[in-house]
């Protein structure tokens, strides 16, 4: 199943769902349409996506682990998110597949700095990303080129991980902690972004070092959280 | 001294008349309104029992007994505020399962009624 997660990106999801039915026809598309204000539900549905509609805006995480809830439950083996603005290249979905297939592992993710592929981003946003490589590399106890990228894919087993445990705000570095607590494998493969087609970025230059801060303090949080407070979920 | 007791009995007082009040015109849940309670209770015995704050000052090592009263009104709402934190956490775990929850099954619904 292919994941967008989606919250007022009417100008693109469109778009986005036709390319990747261009690349992977037959496919299941799921739209997470978190609450949308604009045209987003039905620009997706137009495209022939489903879309799970949340009742009210949960951010992107919940909005995104509201998809592999629905993933887990319906079955699927693998599931790859792609965003909604069409930063993410759909023709990258095989390979992150094939990946995910070939090697076992638990996570791919598209990595714009993978194998110096010359992706280049904001100074805030690198210096930010540095940050985190630093961090996470004694974590995970392997480095990750670019912790921050939406486009990943999960299987089945990483499913129903996140369904019990899937961070709120910021999710693509904390949930990579949550998966080393499980002793869970990622692979990296090199892939371009491209420009967003519409829509504003969740993380303005205003908002930049309270992501650090926030995203630090989850990472260390996760390492520190006690498995008992999943009983409330 | 004198005078900042009867203010913080006064204030107590007032603070377990809104509590009251709202929990009456169902503002806040009773089990909520037990820790607002219980604060403005021991602010009260404590205001009026001067011989209590020279102890407990005393303890604290304190040369002035006001510092301990203050000391302790920061203490105990902390608690409080500490415990509504823990509440306000359930509650957004919940909220968010349950929307999540509620989506799916619309999300279902809308595909059986499709397969009809």
């Amino acid at each position: 199943m292919i994941l967008i997660p989606a919250f007022n990106e009417e100008g693109a999801v469109g778009d986005v769902i036709r390319e990747v039915n261009q690349v992977m026809p037959g496919v299941p598309i799921l739209v997470t349409d978190d609450a949308s204000r604009d045209d987003t539900y039905t620009q997706a549905k137009n495209a022939g996506a489903g879309v799970l509609r949340l009742p009210h805006h949960l951010g992107l995480g919940g909005c995104v682990q509201a998809g592999y809830k629905l993933a887990f439950e319906l079955g699927y083996d693998y599931v790859i998110r792609v965003d909604g603005d069409g930063q993410h290249d759909p023709k990258y979905i095989p390979t992150l597949l094939d990946v995910l297939r070939q090697t076992g592992c638990h996570m791919v993710i598209g990595s714009r700095f993978y194998q110096s592929n010359g992706e280049h981003t904001s100074t805030v946003r690198a210096i930010g990303i540095w940050v985190f490589r630093m961090v996470l590399r004694p974590i995970l106890g392997k480095p990750v080129h670019d912790p921050t990228s939406g486009f990943v894919g999960v299987n089945r087993d990483t499913l129903r991980v996140f369904t019990g445990s899937f961070p709120l705000e910021y999710p693509e570095i904390e949930a990579l902690v949550v998966l080393q607590r499980k002793r869970f494998r990622f692979e990296e493969v090199p892939v371009r972004m491209r420009k967003r087609k519409a829509g504003r970025s969740t993380i303005t230059a205003i908002k930049s070092l309270y992501y650090i801060i926030h995203v630090l303090l989850g990472v260390f949080v996760n390492i520190l959280k006690f498995e008992g407070r999943r009983r409330r979920k | 001294m004198d005078r900042l007791l009867n203010v913080v009995s006064i204030l107590s007082l007032l603070l377990m008349g809104v509590v009251l009040f709202s929990v009456r015109r169902s503002h806040i849940r009773v089990e909520y309104s037990v820790s607002w309670l219980g604060a403005a209770l021991i602010l009260l015995l404590l205001s009026r029992s001067p011989g209590a704050l020279y102890w407990i000052a005393n303890e604290l090592g304190l040369t002035a007994p006001p510092l301990a009263l203050l000391i302790l009104v920061f203490v105990i709402f902390l608690v409080v505020i500490y415990r509504l934190s823990v509440v306000i956490s359930d509650l957004k775990d919940a909220n968010i399962a349950m929307a999540q929850r509620v989506a799916i099954l619309e999300f279902q619904l809308q595909s059986l009624n499709e397969k009809r």
